[in-house]
């Protein structure tokens, strides 16, 4: 049996990576996709915690990270179509002045 | 044998099971495309393939040695890891899909019983699902990494319209979910049994166990879904030859074209399995089981046949074709004599009935493909959206309401 | 090493695999693809761990809608590879001692507190989806249909940002 331990210093990692990720990548897609690899890595944690404690509330808690998560990539990538036509670049430093 | 078995099967039993359906599935698919061309000749007025072997027979086997013999150029610019990964990504999807379709009932063989599939588990119909919506990564990689104008174009439309229908693709099944309270198809399948043979299943809806519900309205939407996910016509396109030359695989030739030609033919067998076990019972008989008699049936379509191919080859014009012919119709009469016998007999029924029905599904795609034109874009996904969605959630609302009004 | 404790090691080195893999690749593409891994590698511990249904539904909604609707993007942008600025030679500098950092703190704190949780699936049973969506329906329908509004909104916020204007 693997230890609960071993599942959430997994999910500490992917976190960290993916707040280096965020800051560390210039494309709006990436940053973007980081956001979802630390969502991700929340999720694990709810998840081992739901199964260590033998309550399945956790798992129900996923169910709505995931759904925000569809939601909020649904927006996020409206947004981001929106600025790539405007700015004609996907690079965030290239997006610094609130009006063009 | 029997002691190695109950030792050594949970080893031995998936990996011969694996080889069978894949050996199975193969041959199946190099027969579907010969079957098509000549459904659609003869759709047309036209012969078809007909110049390899007898009836052209042969031909799967001339097509498989070109793929193999020809050469595999690589055009400029491409992204390699994408151009390289796509082809075995759909190929190994679609493969993997067939692991968890149970094809018949549980069978004993030397005294171990085995389920009739690779693996049973709980939540089939959702990893079916999870392999179906990775599919579309092999279409949108191809179409990307070719680096051509045409295969992107074929790349977008095609996960555009992947994640469109896949919505109306989930909604049409959880009628069927709902009658029969499970995720696990071989339960979906066992719930449909009922005294009224095709009466009983989920189209029709009078099973004695569950809500009893017609899924005809389900049926008809997951049947389109379907056609859209496996990107067959008339939703074809991501392929539609007269405008993208051929689309996400216009820059592959050779073993990697003929792997998402095979992806294509086995996801094609694995949806129509699914549609099948849903919708149409799966692998049960469509007579009530009160009709002993109708386990003959495999044997008395496969005598007449064979019969029928013995004479017909006696009299074809070509010495390869005097030959194969009645040897292949001398197979089909034994295998229908041996499946008089009954321990075979009995064994054989549940897959008999699956592969007639898997058939017949496979032989509608085929006809509307020589029959229907291929929708506009926009009209694609006007329909996915603004009419199969609402429709499948409609059907979601009257099943519940009618299981709500049978249960009080 | 018992055999899960083997899965469990190859499936967490894919997932940081990935994780890494994602920062290190230049065009988003591949970036995307890095995601998949780890995203499918996790499905792969929730079924270790015991969580079927979750294991399911990350591929079904993370796997086949949303990472699908992130390549959708890049290829409807054509996204090029990622240009290098002076900027992102302070956030090389900055960021890493950060990100490490604040890894590190999680890390010792999930060390320091949880040392006496069992582990998951000790009794070797998933967990049934009728009992998870008995709780979603009883006790979490209000944020459940919360989620539902959430959705609309994202819907329509989706349509008037893509939208053209004429």
């Amino acid at each position: 049996m693997v230890p609960t331990n071993y599942y959430l210093i997994l999910s500490a990692i992917l976190f960290g990576l993916g707040v280096l990720a965020f800051v560390f990548k210039r494309n709006i897609i990436t940053i973007f996709m980081a956001i979802e690899l630390m969502l991700n890595a929340v999720n694990l944690a709810f998840v081992a915690f739901s199964q260590a404690l033998g309550k399945p509330d956790g798992e129900v808690f996923v169910l709505f990270v995931i759904v925000v998560a569809a939601a909020e990539a649904a927006v996020g990538l409206g947004i981001i179509i929106l600025t790539a036509r405007n700015r004609r670049s996907l690079n965030v430093e290239r997006v610094d002045l609130l009006k063009l | 044998m029997s002691e190695i078995l109950a030792k050594y099967g949970f080893l031995i039993v998936p990996i011969i099971k694996v080889a069978i359906l894949v050996f199975v599935v193969l041959t199946l698919d190099a027969y579907l495309t010969w079957l098509e061309r000549k459904v659609i000749a003869h759709i047309q007025a036209r012969w078809g393939p007909h110049r390899v072997g007898p009836h052209g027979l042969l031909q799967p086997l001339a097509d498989g040695i070109k793929f193999i013999l020809k050469e595999d150029p690589m055009p400029s610019g491409v992204d390699k890891k994408a151009y390289f990964f796509a082809p075995f990504l759909t190929l190994m999807l679609a493969l993997t899909s067939l692991a968890v379709i149970p094809f018949g009932p549980d069978i004993t063989i030397f005294g171990y019983t085995t389920n009739f599939g690779i693996a049973d588990v709980n939540l089939s119909l959702l990893v079916l699902f999870a392999i179906t919506a990775l599919g579309v990564y092999g279409i949108a990689l191809a179409g990307w990494g070719s680096n051509s104008k045409y295969s992107l174009l074929g790349g977008l439309r095609s996960s555009a319209q992947m994640i469109s229908y896949e919505l109306a693709l989930t909604l049409s099944v959880v009628g069927v979910l709902l009658i029969a309270g499970d995720l696990s198809l071989k339960h979906i399948v066992e719930k449909q049994a009922g005294d009224f043979g095709l009466l009983s299943w989920n189209i029709v809806g009078l099973s004695k166990g569950g809500g009893g519900f017609t899924q005809i309205i389900g049926c008809v939407c997951f049947f389109i879904a379907a056609i859209a996910e496996t990107n067959r016509v008339p939703f074809d396109l991501a392929e539609a030859e007269s405008e993208l030359v051929a689309g996400f695989h216009t820059e592959y030739a050779s073993m990697k074209f003929a792997m998402f030609f095979i992806g294509e033919y086995t996801s094609m067998i694995a949806v129509s399995s699914l549609f099948t076990i849903l919708f149409f019972g799966g692998w049960l008989s469509p007579f009530p089981a009160s009709w002993p008699l109708t386990h003959y049936l495999p044997s008395i379509i496969l005598v007449p046949l064979g019969l029928w191919v013995v004479f017909d080859g006696l009299r074809y014009e070509t010495i390869l074709g005097r030959i194969i012919l009645p040897g292949l119709g001398a197979v089909f009469i034994l295998l229908g004599a041996g499946l008089f016998l009954s321990p075979v007999n009995e064994l054989i029924q549940g897959p008999f009935w699956f592969f007639a029905k898997v058939g017949a599904v496979l032989f509608f795609y085929i006809w509307m493909r020589a029959t229907l034109p291929r929708f506009r874009y926009d009209q694609l996904m006007g329909f996915g959206w603004k009419f199969l969605l609402p429709v499948s959630i409609a059907n979601v609302v009257l099943t519940s309401a009618f299981i709500m009004w049978r249960m009080k | 090493m018992s055999g899960v404790l083997v899965i469990f090691f190859v499936l967490a080195a894919l997932a940081v695999f990935g994780a890494v893999s994602l920062i290190l690749q230049s065009h988003p593409i591949h970036s995307a693809l890095s995601l998949i891994l780890v995203m499918v590698s996790l499905a792969g511990l929730y079924l270790l761990m015991g969580a079927e249904f979750i294991a399911a539904v990350q591929i079904i909604v993370y796997g086949g809608a949303v990472m699908v609707l992130f390549v959708f993007v890049i290829m409807l942008l054509n996204a090029g590879v990622e240009e290098r600025t002076n900027f992102s030679k302070l956030a090389t500098f900055g960021g890493i001692p950060l990100a490490l950092a604040l890894g590190g703190i999680i890390a010792a704190a999930i060390a320091r507190s949880s040392g006496n949780l069992p582990p998951p699936a000790a009794s070797g049973a998933m967990t049934s989806t009728r009992e998870l969506s008995k709780l979603l329906f009883s006790e979490f329908v209000y944020p459940f249909e919360l989620t539902s509004f959430l959705i609309l909104v994202a819907i329509l916020g989706a349509i008037v940002l893509a939208q053209r204007e004429n």
